[in-house]
């Protein structure tokens, strides 16, 4: 049936047929999915800095914690989330290109252009795969304490961060693995880390020259650095080794960070793959003539409003888990 | 869609021939601003992190601010809220904007009180 129906009485306001605020009907509708998204996001984001406020003196630093670039090694904070927001900005740039195009009814450059904007997609959503599994594995290890606190260590020669492998104890202790008949309800085995927590502790005590760092933030906005005695007492608080970052243990600083992590960059990379989705069903329309049928190119056009939406809460995912 | 564009951006500072041309224009301009926050982020310079504004410090609200000028130029520009009838856009752009300030104002102060709960209570969390 057709959607469109003449009444003849386009001319009265009130009659129907007509188009309210100059928008047709599908493109207000995909404004006013956008606004209900966007107060989902800003939901989730203001939730994140509700527990970052509340944790202020020990919040992780983002430049810490994002420190890898693909193929490369060493320290390089920022540059490949600078990357992904490129990306992206520049496939929102293709998409609108492909909106233009459709206005001229250009099908060819529709279609080219429709193209880049999937390629754009792709990559920023392979890239954050790449990120959340470079977090998920972690770099140096840490130690948890009783409440769940974090204690890094530090080079006290260099300064720089100190892994557990650089100064932990091999020591000759066999691992005993839970075993179904042991216990009442099985469990599985659970988080399994490199080191066990004796290996650390005896490890640290004989390397002189290492030190902990705790999640407070001094002055300086820097985490706080204990000296040897502080160190040696601090450490026994410490319960268990914690290796790269899940939604219940976090080797970077507080948990919640990670758990706020996974969830909204997931939630965002999730509207990012559904958006790729949608544009390659539209690709496909485009090649196969439907718009240019039609005789416009509005879905091009509704498809778009929501590829840039997707650019925008970037936008503001980046600044405040990654710039603030 | 009104298939006539807008084509003056910086409020007519910068006028372009054609739509072509502006996407690629507000395309520059946006990585200028997003090579500015990272370079910021980057070498954090001290004049900003150990200045304060309303008890946050000044390169934050430096990162805020630029954040929204994106905001703009992509939702005005990428998503041709430009082009559009301005009722629609006040409806747009007014209702999220109005309540995602409340929504900041009322989280951030209770989220305060709960941290100098942390802070002055009788309650060891750090142990």
């Amino acid at each position: 049936m057709d959607a469109t129906v003449s009444t003849g009485t386009e001319d009265s306001v009130w009659g129907g047929g007509n188009k309210p605020l100059g928008a047709s009907y599908g493109k207000m509708m995909m404004w006013f999915f956008i606004m209900s998204d966007a107060l989902t996001f800003s939901g989730f984001l203001v939730a994140y800095g509700f527990s970052r406020f509340k944790f202020i003196e020990l919040w992780p630093i983002a430049d810490e914690v994002f420190t890898h670039v693909p193929f490369f090694h060493g320290n390089y904070p920022m540059y490949y989330v600078a990357f992904m927001t490129f990306i992206l900005i520049m496939s929102s740039v293709t998409m609108v290109l492909a909106v233009d195009a459709g206005h001229k009814m250009k099908q060819k450059s529709v279609i080219l252009y429709m193209f880049l904007t999937i390629i754009g997609g792709a990559i920023f959503v392979g890239s954050q795969a790449w990120e959340w599994a470079t977090f998920i594995k972690g770099d140096y290890g840490a130690l948890e304490t009783n409440s769940g606190r974090i204690l890094q260590f530090v080079n006290a020669e260099t300064g720089e961060r100190a892994a557990l492998a650089d100064f932990a104890k091999t020591l000759p202790e066999e691992r005993v693995k839970h075993q179904p008949s042991e216990g009442i309800w099985f469990e599985g085995e659970g988080y399994k880390t490199s080191y066990s927590l004796n290996e650390v502790v005896e490890g640290f005590k004989a390397t002189p020259n290492i030190l902990i760092r705790t999640e407070q933030l001094n002055e300086e906005g820097e985490k706080t650095l204990l000296d040897r005695k502080q160190s040696l007492a601090k450490i026994l608080e410490a319960n268990q080794v914690v290796e790269g970052a899940n939604l219940v243990h976090n080797e970077y600083g507080h948990r919640l960070f990670a758990d706020f992590f996974f969830f909204i960059t997931g939630f965002h990379g999730f509207h990012v793959f559904s958006g790729v989705v949608i544009n390659i069903i539209i690709f496909f329309n485009v090649i196969l003539g439907t718009y240019q049928r039609r005789g416009h190119y509005e879905m091009v056009e509704k498809v778009g409003l929501y590829w840039h939406f997707v650019d925008l809460v970037w936008v503001f995912v980046f600044t405040f888990f990654y710039l603030v | 869609m009104a298939h006539e564009h807008k084509l003056a951006i910086f409020r007519g500072l910068l006028k372009f021939k054609s739509n072509t041309q502006k996407i690629w224009g507000v395309l520059i301009f946006l990585t200028i601003v997003t090579t500015v926050e990272v370079v910021l982020g980057i070498i954090k310079p001290r004049s900003l992190t150990h200045s304060f504004f309303l008890g946050m410090k000044l390169i934050n609200w430096v990162f805020i601010i630029l954040t929204l000028v994106k905001a703009y130029y992509i939702a005005w520009d990428f998503m041709h809220l430009r082009d559009e009838k301005t009722s629609l856009r006040r409806v747009i752009v007014w209702t999220p904007v109005f309540l995602i300030c409340y929504l900041i104002f009322i989280l951030l102060f209770e989220a305060d009180y709960i941290y100098n709960v942390f802070k002055d209570g009788f309650i060891t969390w750090n142990f």
